[in-house]
């Protein structure tokens, strides 16, 4: 994918409000044309304020935004080839569904004719065929959102940024219009960049996912590797549930770490550390499994009393609390009608885990 | 259903009616009687004057202290008297060129409020806002000092005889025009701006199909509001009229000093009639349903 020269490249970029609040802390990315690239992290990370400055709503304090090749220092908002889907949708609200579309090309003197034809096409596209003559208060929320998105993509960008687009909808409309952006992403070809804090939809949709915190981008990287393999104990913690446990480095020989960790004993797992140096151990709760008797020695184990069981429909979280206190999700999928035996709070049981399955974390 | 009727199977039952009169919610002023003594009594002071001079205006007396019959005949006068609808003509010319001027200014000072930064931008809210709070009578005597301190010159033909009166006007006026828009500018979702200028748009076309569009309400009600002050202007206006630019509310008031006859009645009531439509339509283009019309999205 990474072939060519990137379209949008963001080179060692900070942002600054004031004297105290530095929004973006010098980011370093490159986006390739084609991707549907996601900015992820908790709200005031910074997420917008970048989307913001690739935009040109703002500039950067230091470092430069290129965008297919281009240095942006220079380049006002509305003459980038980009195009931007705000979180607010803000649609016109005293302009026809069609003239909103329309609208880009009117202010770049596209002739009358061809702005019919092209913004009919760019209603279309997004499933609004027919609605063109409707005011914005006569749709849903649903149907404004469409609305910013045929506007943007009827100027046909390079780049479309989107801003929390789906944060405003309800669960089951969210859902569909996941999936449908992506579809749309594939018709028109064009390179999404998406701002997101829900990391169910960066991992649902992007191809790669930028994790920001604190206006640092911490782990940059495709969603499956960002699940599997994260790079420190932010990443692991803010993508999908995870187990963390503290340890400590009890000896390193070759490709693998020998851990300790108190309650789980020793055992050694792929990765890098520093003799003797702190390390946080992670694991996945759908990798621990859980046992009724004593789990061979290969596995790590650990002992504890059911706590709590939530029941999610398609699995279910078991909640194991140990001797010294610490609780270890463990989730458990409900492939069979009837759960067998079931799991009851206060039973006594073992976690477990392949050593291999768990991540050593150093930062 | 019939059943409760007395034919019911259960034979004979007598229907309860429960018709109790419900208590009195902490809310419901309306229904509580020293609410409505109050509201009625306000209402009473407010308007009895008002409605009395309507009346009298088609007292047929002279004299226009006892009522001796309806008559139409001092509307008529008062529009055969030349001097009277000279200060008429007068009153509305002034009216006009201040809603012009104090229109465009009030919405380039409200835009200017609300859209730039600039070193000392508290200061200069304050000042622009000082008109309306100042007490007329010190604008009146200012306005006064100030053209006879500078000279402003006496005896121009007919329209400029106004001007000294216009700008005193567009000075107390343009204020009310820029807070009622800068009132609808706190509304705007500025999203709107860069979404206009992602689009493509200049500034200058933002403004012109995004931001204007959505202040017009405000600024149609702010021109209404001018118009209205301007028209009605008595204590600014005496200070700085001459001989020759006699406006309506100095006339009238130079005609009851020698007696309160129909006619001054007649020529107050057309002046509350153009104020009463100005002013409401100013309030139906800032009423909330237009706003929310306006700006939902
Ligand atoms: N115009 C601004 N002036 C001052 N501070 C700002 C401004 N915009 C954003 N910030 C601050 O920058 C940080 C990042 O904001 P933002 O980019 O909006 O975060 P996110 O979109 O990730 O929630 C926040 O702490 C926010 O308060
Ligand atoms: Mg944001």
């Amino acid at each position: 994918m990474a072939e060519g020269q990137p379209i949008i490249r963001i080179r060692e970029v900070t942002k600054r409000f004031g004297q105290t609040v530095t929004a973006v802390d010098d980011v370093s990315l490159d986006i390739h044309e084609g991707e549907f690239f996601a900015l992820l992290g908790p709200s005031g990370c910074g997420k917008t304020t970048l989307l913001r400055m690739i935009a040109g709503f703002e500039t950067p304090s230091e470092g430069q935004i290129l965008i297919d090749g281009q240095d942006m220092s220079k380049v006002a908002p509305n003459r980038r080839p980009i195009n931007m889907v705000f979180q607010s949708y803000a649609v016109f609200p005293h302009m026809t569904v069609a003239d909103n579309v329309g609208y880009g090309l009117k202010v770049t003197n596209v002739p009358k004719a061809e702005i019919r034809e092209r913004a009919e096409e760019a209603l279309e596209l997004v499933k609004l065929g027919g609605l063109g003559g409707r005011k914005p208060d006569q749709l849903s929320g649903g149907q404004r959102q469409r609305v910013a998105l045929a506007r943007a993509l009827v100027k046909r960008p390079k780049v479309l940024l989107l801003d929390e687009p789906l944060s405003a909808l309800d669960a089951k409309l969210r859902e569909a219009m996941q999936l449908e952006l992506v579809r749309l992403q594939h018709a028109v070809g064009i390179t999404f960049v998406i701002v997101t804090h829900d990391q169910n939809e960066a991992l649902s949709m992007a191809n790669r996912i930028a994790v920001m915190e604190h206006g640092k981008v911490r782990q940059l990287a495709p969603p499956s590797e960002l699940y599997e393999f994260p790079n420190c104990r932010f990443v692991a913690d803010f993508i999908g549930k995870m187990n963390l446990f503290e340890g400590r480095v009890a000896g390193i020989s070759g490709e693998e770490v020998l851990v300790e960790v108190k309650g789980l004993g020793r055992f050694s797992l792929p990765g890098e550390g520093e003799a003797s140096g702190e390390v946080g151990i992670a694991v996945r709760p759908e990798k621990v499994r859980l046992r009724r008797e004593k789990p061979d020695e290969d596995m790590v184990a650990v002992r504890g009393k059911v706590s709590e069981v939530a029941y999610y429909g398609g699995s279910s979280f078991v909640y194991v609390t140990d001797d010294t206190g610490r609780t270890i999700s463990v989730n458990l999928q409900n492939e069979a009608r009837t759960a067998e035996p079931g799991v009851t709070i206060g039973d006594e049981l073992w976690c477990a885990w392949k050593p291999r399955d768990s991540l050593l974390l150093s930062t | 259903m019939s059943a409760g009727q007395g034919a019911g199977p259960a034979g004979g039952g007598k229907r309860i009616v429960l018709r109790r009169r419900e208590a009195v919610g902490p809310l419901e002023y309306t229904r509580r009687w020293w609410m409505r003594l109050t509201v009625g009594a306000t209402f009473l002071m407010l308007y009895a004057p008002i409605i009395l001079l309507v009346v009298y205006s088609f007292n047929n007396s002279r004299r226009n202290i006892v009522w001796r019959g309806f008559t139409f005949k001092y509307y008529e006068k008062a529009w055969n008297n030349e001097s009277l609808i000279e200060a008429f003509v007068n009153s509305l010319a002034i009216a006009v060129v201040n809603t012009a001027v104090a229109t465009i200014l009030g919405v380039l000072v409200a835009i200017a409020l609300w859209r730039f930064r600039f070193p000392g931008k508290a200061a200069y809210e304050g000042f622009m806002m000082l008109p309306i709070v100042i007490p007329e009578i010190c604008m009146g005597v200012a306005m006064m000092a100030f053209f006879a301190r500078i000279g402003w010159p006496t005896g121009l033909p007919w329209p400029l005889t106004l001007s000294n009166i216009m700008i005193a006007h567009i000075a107390f006026s343009f204020p009310f025009v820029a807070v009622t828009v800068r009132g609808r500018l706190v509304g705007f979702n500025r999203e709107l701006e860069d979404a206009s200028k992602d689009l493509g748009a200049s500034e200058w076309q933002t403004m012109r199909y995004i931001v204007l569009p959505y202040l017009r309400p405000g600024i149609i009600a702010g021109a209404l509001i001018a118009f209205t002050l301007s028209l009605d202007d008595f204590v600014i206006t005496f200070f700085t009229a001459g001989p020759n630019s006699v406006t309506l509310p100095v006339k009238i008031f130079s005609m009851v000093r020698f007696s309160v006859t129909p006619e001054v009645n007649a020529a107050s009531t057309v002046l509350i009639v153009i104020t009463v439509i100005a002013t409401v339509l100013a309030m139906r283009f800032q009423s909330p349903s237009r706003r929310a019309g306006g700006e939902e999205g």
